[in-house]
């Protein structure tokens, strides 16, 4: 087909400014959580001459490389209260941001597969309902009604023996939620600026007062750190530690098939979650490599256990293929709790810590760590994930106790 | 998957490996003279360093020898192989003590010195050349 032929290109979605000298903030990271933190800065607190930086393009990082699984089920109070507003949010976002980024409330199912399981996820569907997260416990039996695929007899190494069910999770389609949130922040007066690498930050004193970029410095009253995997490159060069640690996550699509899967899978202890992407393809993913890494690939071992768990699982995944294998840098907490609020630094605020669990947040995320930018101190719901908590003792382990397979 | 050499056993796949994270932090000297703050250091700060990383490694179901590896966080590249309780083989090996309460005293052999000065070191690191070999992932 000669060019001539091709249709108009469609109007896009949000202009790429070139960067002003200053702005009232400074976001850095454009992925979900930064694109998330500009909307709502620029919705409820009026800030609109803000800039969110991104060193590449614009959602191209863990947004665009996570397995887009969304719920609220987790264990301790303070989580179960940030993930079941983020959840709230994404029930009425498709309709505020005018964008239909497929969000689909098909279920996720936890299985369990030991007796350790079975009462860690009772009592996780206990602490659900007191918190008023959708939650049930399912038998076997119900477990084979709801995805009919599942292998449950007891023929293979760890039989299902039931599974938590929260009826109100399910899956988005990632890189249409970041252009949602892009384009109203565009819409609104926000400078995203692609291309756009933090090399440095100016400081006054303990105060930061702009951001050096390879597009130039940038003055600003206050920055905002959303950057995942990479948030301790910039914490070093702001002058500060996290307690985090970057690791690669890989996950893998099939080819497309026809629909097969009708709610999203997660086993922790065999170690893999699955569902079927709206196009057909089957998503999977596993837990982190072992290794510290920032390569945005991992080790093929990693990728061959999750699919001998897929398979024992799902008898009719055999004979699918590996499409397509990738890997992001996901930044780890040793409570698996994420970090938002204050940093040493005046004026310099920090979303981070996410882990392997980051996309489901993304509205939450969002919205708390406008309200601690715009206002200096924390929102309620993420003044429990401070970065003193690693002092206090006051610690959120999610580790054993959320189904944490993200 | 890497091929990591190890020092008793030799080039053995990353699998039978198990990764300990950050070497050379050494068990505070004076536990009890710590404030909180330095606590939260030992216990919960680590270096998340994006290049040469200097990191401990234990070969679970070769030899069970715990070893230092210093490896490329971004390229994965293995720069070096050298014993616990030696001091990082290169020019970044005068970081600094990490957890700011680290031992400068004498090495021991579990907790590695962590403020190691490489002039006049007469460790001999094993040398390897990219024996990484990522293999699946695309970037």
């Amino acid at each position: 087909m000669s060019a001539d032929l091709l249709p108009e290109h469609p109007d896009f979605l949000w202009r790429n400014p070139e960067p002003k000298s200053s702005y009232d903030a400074v976001v850095v990271g454009g992925g979900g959580h930064g694109l998330a933190t500009a909307y709502f800065l620029a919705k409820n607190h009026g800030m609109t001459n803000i800039a969110v930086l991104e060193k590449g393009w614009l959602a191209g990082g863990n947004m665009a490389r996570n397995t887009t699984i969304i719920r609220s089920n987790y264990l301790w109070d303070e989580s179960a209260a940030i993930y079941e507003h983020a959840l709230k949010l994404w029930e009425i976002l498709p309709e505020e941001l005018e964008y239909d980024f497929l969000f689909s409330q098909r279920g996720v199912m936890n299985l369990a597969h030991t007796l350790g399981d079975v009462r860690e996820s009772m009592r996780r569907v206990g602490a659900n309902k007191l918190n008023g997260v959708d939650a049930e416990w399912l038998d076997p039996k119900q477990v084979k009604e709801l995805c009919p695929i599942l292998n449950i007899s007891d023929n293979i190494r760890y039989p299902v023996m039931g599974a938590t069910y929260q009826p109100r999770a399910g899956i988005a389609k990632h890189d249409h939620v970041a252009w949602a949130f892009a384009r109203k922040c565009d819409e609104m007066g926000v400078d995203i600026i692609q291309n756009c690498e933090v090399t440095g930050f100016v400081k006054d004193g303990n105060r930061v007062v702009g951001v050096k970029t390879n597009r130039g410095t940038i003055n600003t009253e206050k920055v905002g750190l959303a950057a995942a995997g990479h948030s301790s490159v910039l914490a070093e060069m702001a002058g500060f530690r996290l307690p985090i640690q970057s690791h690669p996550l890989q996950a893998l699509v099939s080819e497309l098939h026809e629909p097969v899967h009708p709610t999203v899978v997660m086993s922790n202890h065999v170690h893999v979650y699955v569902s079927q992407a709206h196009k057909g393809e089957l998503v999977m993913g596993a837990g982190v490599d072992s290794y510290n890494g920032y390569g945005q690939r991992g080790s093929f071992h990693v990728i061959e256990h999750q699919m001998a768990a897929a398979v024992e699982l799902f008898p009719i995944f055999a004979r699918a293929h590996v499409l397509r294998t990738w890997g992001g840098i996901v930044d780890t907490t040793l409570d698996a709790s994420p970090i938002v609020g204050n940093t040493p630094v005046e004026n310099m605020f920090v979303n981070c810590g996410w882990g392997t669990g980051g996309f489901k947040a993304t509205p939450a995320a969002g919205m708390t760590f406008a309200h601690n930018i715009a206002t200096g101190s924390p929102h309620r719901l993420n003044q429990p994930f401070a970065l003193e908590r690693f002092e206090t003792g006051a610690l959120i382990d999610e580790h054993g106790a959320a189904a944490v397979a993200h | 998957m890497l091929l990591i050499s190890c020092p008793n056993c030799g080039s053995r796949d990353e699998t039978e490996f198990h990764y300990g994270g950050q070497a050379h932090v050494a068990y505070p000297e004076n536990p009890n003279e710590l404030t909180d703050r330095e606590w939260a250091e030992y216990l919960f700060y680590r270096d998340n360093t994006k290049g040469a990383f200097a990191e401990r490694w234990l070969h679970s179901t070769g030899c069970r020898q715990w070893f230092n590896m210093l490896r490329d966080t971004v390229t994965y590249e293995i720069q070096a192989v050298y014993p616990m309780g030696s001091p990082r083989p290169d020019a970044a090996g005068k970081v600094t003590a990490d957890t700011g309460t680290a031992s400068t005293a004498a090495d021991s052999t579990t907790t590695g010195n962590a403020s190691p000065d490489i002039s006049g070191t007469s460790t001999s690191p094993t040398s390897i050349s990219s024996t990484t070999a990522p293999e699946g992932a695309t970037p």
